[in-house]
């Protein structure tokens, strides 16, 4: 893989032994051990729910081990505070960004310890610090610009300068490529290259088991809370990596057979709209999909796919152009027109959208229905339909733990509330299924389970438009890939032969030559 | 073990809990205001229990709270906050005595008109702030206090109306004797209290109602979606904004029906008030105590009509009856902060079972 190493074995800087944390009778950890050296990169792999942030916010000094002891540089320590991890030189970038918008680069990181010259802060100092620690990662950060105004790629750096900038030695990062593009993914990789090239440790924590062989040294997994083992990543294959995450043979390859796409199910034609602040987003944008066919749209979040599908799904009204289904007029109508004319839809937000999370269970399985046969009759529910509705559901999709029909949606684990979704969509079975970034958050296993009913879908002739983050995925599920940027359709290609540089590189901005 | 389980989470268990706090600061202010708790808890349960014709007092108090506990307890399971139950109740009542007033009609057309007068009033009253909130985005609870203010004038203002003021008195002629729904002559005789009347069979009929909507039916259903998350039920195709008109028509028809029952119940007239009287906000008290569940309100009901009724004989032991809203605060802080001993108790009591 070319990948540089800097591990040094001879110096253990990081060893968590035998960690056991219970919540009242669950144990979220159970013996849990981990071992890092001196410019590392050691990846933390497991599954949804399997104990990584547990294991992190034991290290950072958030939670108290129920038993168990933590060794930095040889030395036992305690912590009682984040603070104590941070003083020891434990830091920790979360997945999602603790910034403030209106202040600088160079505010953002010192707050909270601001070097002063008498009372007033001194900022000249600061902006030096932070210019220096930006050189000597290769980050080139501009230390006055705001947050508001330089990309998601560059405000994560700004995350690892704090943590430099509080003279962290290990870093710990919280799934740090989710919202990167893949040109951005390759620059944080550099930027790992080069603090392990000077004796910095990374924990990563990730899904993503590419991003593990091209980057990481050893890989820890955890399994429920337990721990399996820990491997060189040069060792072992990708698959070995998931079979041992999950604990059986996960199958990558999206298995799909050849279709030939069918007539035209959704027509897009020059949509205008303005997104929440009145800016003019989608400029003139048209897209179609056919029947059996998964057409997948790439893109960097912020360029209008959002927009798009709120258009398609009623929650948004486009200024001008024109949305067809199957040559009927679905545009501008409300949701529940557009639901029932033949769209339906995984909504990028699950919590928000696609599910209400008091409601139990089953009563979120009829949402669209629930005032139809048999579920209803004469305005009263019909309970003992809705609940064998949701059994049989829950058993198709498998959907766990089982038995949990009249409970809380949200009780259920990240990857089973969305189980809980697909089920419904997929068993709505309209002319086209809209799926936004359907595997967000999911571990490898929910994900294989995801895939295979879109491409099911697919195969029932129905039409499919992805519209995922994700390039892995869109690369590996579509048909055809129609890249999103600035409001417009900038690029087709066949999903067979997609290149990810050209891919990413449109996605950029870049015309394809 | 299981039993224990459910015990140590169930509501019921809290709001016992908290009532017997507030109970206990309601000792502790008694005593700071040189009265013996045991006289003054003494009298007060006396004044509810010892005789059977208290119970029934305690009951016609009971009934207009019930209605307007179940108004905001509807409001709450649908994601609205009616803080208006106090101006439904007042244009409620105020509908139901003027009908019964002008109206002459046989009783069996008249008490219905009256009922179905003052829900009318109730549910147009709390749709128009819906109006605000949904075409306007206007929050409700500002607008529903308003509306509390404008139900108080209107009611003053039409209870002074030549035609329907008594003269030479600060209240409307009395209501005709066929819009009462007082019980027939002989019974009261027995029981010995002489507003005994339906309100409360009608109050517990209406809660059974409402339970049964709000669990039951595919509009019970839709409202709740919408009021527990309104993005995703429109996502689904429900229309949110018409869910909450129809949530705040059916919550304001009940204050409405409170105000009817308390008119032509136990008042017989309505007077000219000096303040607001309460009834709604008591209502939230009861929506509270009965956390939100119809049938729950109608204890909860029960529970502020016997304080109500017992309080107002505390002044026979020279205690004030103020500490009857001392001791209602508390019980409710004490169910909104029930979390705090809820933990302690699982841990304490909750631990022991399982392994």
């Amino acid at each position: 893989m070319g990948r540089v190493s800097y591990l040094d074995n001879s110096q253990v800087v990081i060893q968590m032994k035998d960690i056991v944390k219970k919540f009242g009778d669950f144990t979220a950890n159970d013996h849990i051990n981990l071992t890092v050296h001196k410019g590392e990169v050691h990846a933390i792999l497991g599954e949804n729910g399997a104990g990584k942030s547990t294991m992190m916010n034991v290290l950072c000094g958030l939670y108290k081990p129920t038993s168990g002891q933590i060794f930095i540089k040889g030395k036992e320590v305690q912590f009682s505070s984040p603070k104590d991890a941070i003083d020891i030189g434990i830091g920790m970038v979360h997945q999602h960004f603790m910034l403030i918008q209106p202040f600088t680069v160079t505010e953002n990181i010192i707050l909270g310890m601001e070097p002063t010259k008498g009372l007033v802060v001194d900022k000249a100092t600061a902006r030096k610090k932070v210019l220096e620690l930006s050189e000597r990662y290769n980050m080139k950060v501009d230390p006055d610009a705001k947050i508001e105004d330089i990309s998601v790629g560059m405000q994560q750096r700004v995350e690892i300068l704090k943590v430099l900038y509080r003279g962290a030695e290990t870093l710990i990062l919280d799934e740090p490529t989710a919202s990167l593009t893949p040109q951005e993914i390759e620059g944080l990789m550099e930027i790992i290259r080069n603090l392990t090239a000077d004796g910095k440790s990374i924990i990563l924590i990730t899904h993503k088991l590419k991003e593990i062989t091209a980057s990481s040294d050893n890989c820890t997994i955890i399994r429920q809370g337990k721990y399996i083992r820990t491997v060189k990543v040069d060792e072992v294959s990708e698959n070995d990596l998931a079979a041992m995450m999950v604990g059986r043979d996960v199958n990558f390859k999206v298995e799909k057979k050849e279709m030939k796409p069918g007539e035209i199910v959704l027509d897009v034609k020059d949509i205008h709209a303005r997104d929440y602040r009145n800016v003019e987003i989608l400029k003139g944008l048209s897209i179609n999909v056919r029947k059996g066919e998964i057409v997948g749209l790439a893109g960097v979040d912020g360029n209008g796919q959002t927009e798009l599908v709120e258009i398609l799904t009623g929650l948004r009204k486009a200024d001008s152009g024109s949305v067809t289904l199957l040559g009927k007029d679905v545009y501008n109508k409300s949701p529940k027109e557009t639901f029932e004319s033949g769209i339906s839809s995984i909504p990028a937000d699950r919590q928000k959208h696609g599910l209400i999370l008091d409601f139990s269970v089953e009563d979120n399985m009829i949402l669209q229905h629930f005032d139809e046969e048999p579920f209803a009759s004469k305005k009263f529910l019909n309970r003992k339909a809705i609940r064998e509705h949701a059994s049989k559901l829950m058993d198709k999709f498998d959907i766990r733990p089982r038995g949990t029909e009249g409970h809380p949606a949200g009780t259920l684990s990240g990857g089973n509330q969305q189980k809980v979704i697909i089920s419904r969509e997929v068993t709505n079975d309209k002319e086209l299924l809209i799926a936004v970034n359907p595997t967000r958050g999911l571990d490898v296993g929910a994900i294989e389970f995801v895939h295979k009913y879109l491409v099911e879908q697919r195969n029932k002739n129905r039409a499919i438009l992805l519209v995922s983050f994700e390039l892995d995925e869109i690369m590996s599920l579509s048909d055809r890939i129609e890249v999103i940027f600035d409001g417009q359709i900038t690029g087709s290609v066949p999903g067979k032969d997609a290149d990810e540089k050209e891919l990413g590189f449109m996605m950029a901005g870049g015309k394809k030559a | 073990m299981k039993k224990k389980k459910s015990i140590l989470d169930s509501n019921v268990l809290y709001t016992v809990i908290a009532i017997i706090i507030g109970f206990a600061i309601g000792a502790l202010f008694l005593l700071i205001a040189g009265i013996s708790p045991a006289v003054a808890y003494g009298k007060l349960i006396n004044s509810i229990f010892s005789k059977p014709k208290y119970i029934v007092w305690t009951l016609v108090y009971a009934s207009p709270l019930i209605f307007t506990g179940l108004s905001v307890a509807f409001s709450f399971r649908t994601g609205v906050f009616n803080i208006g139950a106090e101006g439904q109740f007042v244009v409620g009542s105020l509908a139901a005595c003027v009908i019964g007033i002008l109206v002459d009609v046989p009783a069996w057309i008249h008490v219905p008109l009256c009922l179905i007068a003052a829900a009318a009033a109730g549910a147009v009253w709390s749709f128009l702030v819906g109006l605000l909130k949904v075409k306007r985005g206007i929050h409700e609870v500002l607008s529903f206090i308003m509306f509390n203010w404008i139900a108080f004038y209107l009611s003053n203002y039409v209870v002074n109306l030549d035609g329907i003021h008594k003269d030479g008195s600060e209240a409307t002629k009395d209501v005709l004797s066929s819009a009462r729904i007082l019980l027939p002559q002989s019974v009261i005789d027995k029981l010995g209290c002489n507003v005994s009347n339906w309100g409360f069979v009608i109050a517990v009929v209406v809660a059974i109602i409402i339970w049964i909507i709000i669990e039951k039916t595919t509009l019970g259903y839709k409202l709740k979606a919408v009021g527990f998350n309104s993005s995703a039920a429109t996502y689904a195709g429900i229309n949110s904004g018409k869910s909450v008109l129809t949530a705040l028509a059916i919550s304001g028809a009940l204050s409405g029906l409170g105000g009817a029952i308390q008119t032509l119940g136990m008042g017989g007239r309505l007077s000219q008030f000096a303040g607001q009287e309460g009834f709604g906000f008591q209502g939230i008290t009861v929506a509270l105590i009965g956390a939100s569940n119809p049938i729950g309100c109608i204890f909860a009901g029960i529970f502020y009509g016997a304080m109500k009724y017992g309080g107002s004989k505390l002044s026979i032991v020279k205690a004030p009856s103020e500490v009857v809203d001392i001791i209602m605060g508390c019980v409710i802080l004490f169910i909104a902060i029930s979390n705090i001993f809820k933990a302690p108790l699982q841990k304490l009591f909750g631990k022991k079972e399982g392994k």
